[in-house]
């Protein structure tokens, strides 16, 4: 069951930067790419074991768009939230999209 | 059926040892039977520290062998049994108790026996050979009824030797047939200084005796008798007098022997038998035979290669050797003894604290030939480099074994270190095993760290580990590709330059002009930071805000539970009472762990991301500025007390501390910069293990550069002195203009000295003397940057849009719930993961 959840403005998102939204009660960090396309992953850290992917840096590893962690530098994919060093790591991705001048998520939706 | 060949191999000494590991670990281990004889009644030992069986090592601990390495390798060994003869024709092996094995392949590594001096009375009671653990037994039930002893031979084992007499308390002496102890190592003058710090430990040291007969003695069990009609009294001998390769087997199957002794092999390890090899000390390559392990351990390597259908060859081995012999340093590298005509000598001689220093060079002045080091043998690693590696030497090599002075400095590339060096601390991971990585086919910095763990841990090593994997490539010639990121295949110097000149003011900008994709987190930051220094425009403005690392997105430092640090600035270290009383309300009030810093501050831990805006209008309304503790910028300028109020003070340190520290805030530089003034010579603010450090002087203020504290401490080099004020601005303004201008990512000021061509006299020539005639463009890119100084706090603060940022959800006012503190020494830290899964459970 697809099911999309208003979640903010784009006015809330800071381009080429994160934000977390809490969506039943799970943290998503929303990506807003240069080109203005949209990304959500978790925000936990597998590595450090705390919420804060969110506040990484973003950009691409060979075309991929990624983000870095921000405490210890691994590089997730935000199309599949797998960790570029270890492919056996990953975190969820989920659903995103604007919608006029709203941003929407969809927990059981796969990235576009 | 096994169609297994059968392998055996005589003798289980070091050597013998060494191959079977080695064997074992390739990729032939299981194509062979493999079967050792042992004529000794246990496994391998270690005979090179043979004396520590007296300073209480058991055998076991001296064993060479894991437990159940022969059973888990299906290796029979055969224990007190030696192998007796070899049928060649037959292809068998006998042994003295019988047993018959046939052979496809065999090893002779029978090792040598001591040379006994021939010598009437050489076989008295208690004159023992030492050599293996049964000597050493021996020479332990001799000692019981012994005072005196004495050793022939003043080689390395016979100083070894004379070690366990002393540690079995026996009076010792040394007896050398030459000279000069360790007469193949070390020269007259090394022997001499060895000799006399043998002496003060209380040996006595005899030389030139040539020992004629040993007979009954006086006071003691025997007396030697010398050809120079002098005499020494001893209840027990040692002979260490060096070692004859044991070729009896070899010889009687009919195996070639070489005049000097030792079965003759070629450069496969071959004995003049085409399925026998022989290593170690029994075997003679070139006329010669070594009596040291490493030539031993490569013929082992050489062999199993061999065996592998490899083609590595035996091409002599480096006789080098560093030890301690009694607590004494020694080291010698290749011919200590100028015997190659023309070759030119460096010594160095330190009487007061007994230091000797030889270096021999090519003619030509540029290649080391051989060293010997007594009393410090700490320049061995880089000195070994350069013999091995036949580096060309620096223009004076004498600054090599000349004590580094504070005014010199000699730069060591990462080629200069050793194999040994260790790089990474965290997983103990040395440069040899990087480059053996690196000639194993990782090529990559990612990759590298994924196979040798270096710089996964606290990652302080990441740029020297860079710069080494930079230096091999280059070596092994590869184009080392210095881009820094894919997204520019530019250096950060390239691209300083292209946005001082193209005068860019955005990252995207840069990136339409001179690069690709959309960037990284490499990238993005270097730039942001370049930005940052060269412009000085506030770091949250809507196109920087992407380029910052998460510290500085959020001007404060995050810690491993996600909550940040927050970092005041207090001048020179200096703080009011109002000052102090602020921010230990505001700790309590937001429940932060407070620590005072190395800096000479207070940092407050604990802060919650929608924490930070509140916390700094409370400070900045008590007056307080940001500290840019989260930034690639001037830290802290730390300082003692100085003239103000010390006794000793020579100039006012506080407040030329504080002068400089309100100069250079908020300068963003490739990595982070510390300062520290300190009032008098005493030096108690640690000035010369800083960026930029200041001593007061009679004559003015002392000027250091480029120190470091850190994880390869550096002292600074001092670059100027007895400065006034304002020159001393100048010269600084301009250093730290040029480091920004020129240093790699991450680099701080001491590894950007360490790797600047011309090093001190350079920097010097450029900024003192203003050489590129660039002094004033950098006097006026650093007013720029004074000119337009902000507290980034202040300016945040005031804006409502950038406020927002900080909070964990953006739609919610909820915090973060994982977020969870104990508490320890009345204060509070972060729980760990057990503490928070149960203080969750309790919460549901």
């Amino acid at each position: 069951m697809s099911k999309w959840v208003d979640v903010c403005s784009v006015d809330d998102l800071q381009q080429n930067s994160g934000v977390c939204a809490l969506v039943d009660a799970e943290q998503v960090a929303i990506f807003y790419m240069e080109d203005k396309s949209v990304y959500a992953i978790n925000n936990y850290d597998p590595f450090g074991k705390v919420h804060v992917l969110s506040r990484g840096m973003i950009g691409d590893i060979k075309g991929e768009p990624m983000v870095s962690s921000p405490l210890y530098k691994q590089h997730f994919s935000l199309k599949t939230g797998i960790c570029f060093e270890d492919e056996s790591v990953n975190v969820a991705s989920y659903g995103v999209r604007i919608a006029g001048d709203r941003v929407e998520v969809n927990l059981n939706g796969a990235a576009q | 059926m096994s169609n297994k060949q059968t392998l055996v191999v005589i003798g289980n000494g070091m050597v013998g040892q060494n191959f079977l590991v080695s064997l074992m670990a390739s990729d032939i281990e299981d194509n062979y039977d493999v079967v050792t004889f042992c004529e000794e009644a246990i496994p391998a030992y270690d005979r090179v520290h043979l004396s520590e069986y007296f300073a209480g090592k058991s055998a076991a601990e001296l064993s060479l062998v894991e437990e159940g390495f022969f059973e888990n390798n299906n290796i029979t060994i055969h224990l007190s049994d030696k192998a007796t003869m070899i049928d060649r024709e037959n292809k068998t092996v006998t042994s003295e108790k019988g047993k018959v094995i046939a052979y496809d392949k065999l090893v002779l590594a029978t090792g040598s026996n001591a040379f006994i001096p021939p010598i009437p009375g050489n076989d008295r009671e208690n004159c023992i050979a030492y050599r293996t653990i049964d000597d050493l037994d021996d020479m332990k039930e001799a000692a019981k009824i012994s005072k005196v002893g004495a050793v022939v031979g003043g080689g390395l084992l016979g100083l070894e030797a004379a070690k366990a007499l002393q540690d079995l308390d026996l009076i010792t002496h040394v007896v050398q047939f030459g000279p000069r102890l360790m007469s193949a190592q070390l020269d007259d003058g090394g022997a001499g200084l060895l000799k006399q710090k043998i002496e003060e430990l209380g040996v006595s040291v005899l030389v030139d005796k040539n020992t004629i007969k040993i007979v009954d003695g006086d006071e003691c069990k025997h007396k030697m008798m010398f050809s120079d009609g002098t005499e020494l009294e001893t209840d027990l001998i040692l002979y260490s007098a060096g070692i004859r390769p044991r070729d009896d087997l070899a010889a009687q199957s009919g195996l070639k022997i070489a005049n000097r002794g030792g079965v003759i092999i070629d450069d496969n390890c071959l004995t003049s038998d085409q399925d026998i090899y022989a290593i170690g000390e029994c075997a003679s390559w070139n006329d010669q035979t070594f009596g040291l392990v490493a030539p031993g351990y490569a013929m082992a390597r050489t062999v199993v290669n061999q065996l592998a259908g490899g083609d590595a060859f035996f091409t002599g081995a480096d006789m080098s050797t560093k030890l301690k012999l009694n607590g004494v340093d020694v080291a010698s590298i290749g011919d200590p003894h100028a015997s190659e005509p023309g070759s030119l000598v460096y010594t160095y001689q330190n009487g007061v604290e007994g230091i000797y220093k030889r270096l021999v060079v090519s003619k030509n002045n540029k290649l080391l030939l051989g060293a010997v080091l007594v009393g410090d043998a700490s320049g061995y690693p880089i000195l070994s480099q350069y013999y091995l590696n036949a580096i060309d030497l620096p223009s004076n090599p004498d600054s090599l074994i000349l004590p580094a002075r504070s005014d010199a400095s000699v730069g060591l590339g990462p080629d200069a270190l050793p194999a040994s060096a260790q790089v990474c601390s965290c997983f103990d991971v040395k440069k040899g095993d990087i480059c053996s990585a690196i000639e194993g086919g990782c090529t990559t910095l990612g990759g590298l760290k994924k196979e040798t763990q270096a710089g996964t841990g606290c990652g302080g090593c990441v740029a020297l580990l860079k710069s080494v994997l930079d230096c091999e490539l280059e070596k092994a010639g590869f184009e080392v590709n210095t881009d820094i990121c894919e997204h520019f295949a530019y250096t950060r110097q390239d691209l300083y330059n292209l946005i001082m000149v193209e005068e860019i003011k955005t990252f995207n900008e840069l990136l339409k002009k001179h690069g690709s994709g959309s960037g990284c987190e490499i990238c993005k930051q270097t730039v942001g930071n370049i930005l940052a220094s060269y412009w000085n425009e506030f770091v949250l403005k809507e196109e920087h805000v992407g380029l910052q690392d998460t510290n500085d997105t959020f001007l404060a430092n995050m810690q491993k539970d996600g909550t940040y640090s927050v970092v005041p600035r207090m001048t020179g270290g200096e703080v009011t009472p109002e000052g102090l009383i602020a921010i230990g309300q505001i700790a309590k009030k937001y429940g932060l762990y407070t620590k005072v810093t190395g800096g000479q501050r207070v940092d407050m831990f604990g802060a919650r991301v929608d924490q930070l805006p509140l916390i700094w209008q409370e400070l900045i309304d008590a007056g307080f500025e940001s500290g840019h503790a989260y930034g690639k910028s001037l830290r802290t300028v730390k300082s003692c007390v100085g003239s103000t109020w010390c006794r000793y003070g020579v100039d006012d340190s506080v407040g030329l501390a504080v002068e400089l520290e309100n100069r250079y805030k908020g300068l963003r530089s490739p990595h982070k910069i510390k300062f520290a003034v300190s009032g008098c010579t005493r030096e108690c603010a640690e000035a010369q293990s800083k960026d930029i450090g200041i001593i007061a002087v009679e004559g003015g203020w002392n000027l250091y550069v480029c120190g470091n504290g850190g994880m390869k401490p550096r002292h600074g080099d001092l670059f100027a002195t007895n400065l006034d004020k304002e020159t001393l601005i100048k010269y600084i303004d301009r250093v730290l203009t040029f480091y920004v201008q020129t240093a790699d990512r991450m680099q701080r000021t001491s590894v950007w000295m360490e790797n600047m061509e011309g090093g001190l006299d350079y920097l010097q020539s450029v900024i003192i003397d203003d050489k590129l005639n660039i002094c004033d463009k950098l006097e006026d890119q650093m007013q720029r940057v004074v000119d337009t100084y902000q507290c980034e706090w202040k300016t945040t603060i005031a804006d409502e849009s950038k406020v927002k940022r900080f909070r964990h959800f953006v739609n919610s006012d909820k915090h973060d719930e994982n977020i969870i503190f104990v508490e320890e020494r009345g204060q509070v830290r972060p729980a760990n993961i057990e503490e928070r899964e149960l203080a969750k459970a309790e919460m549901a």
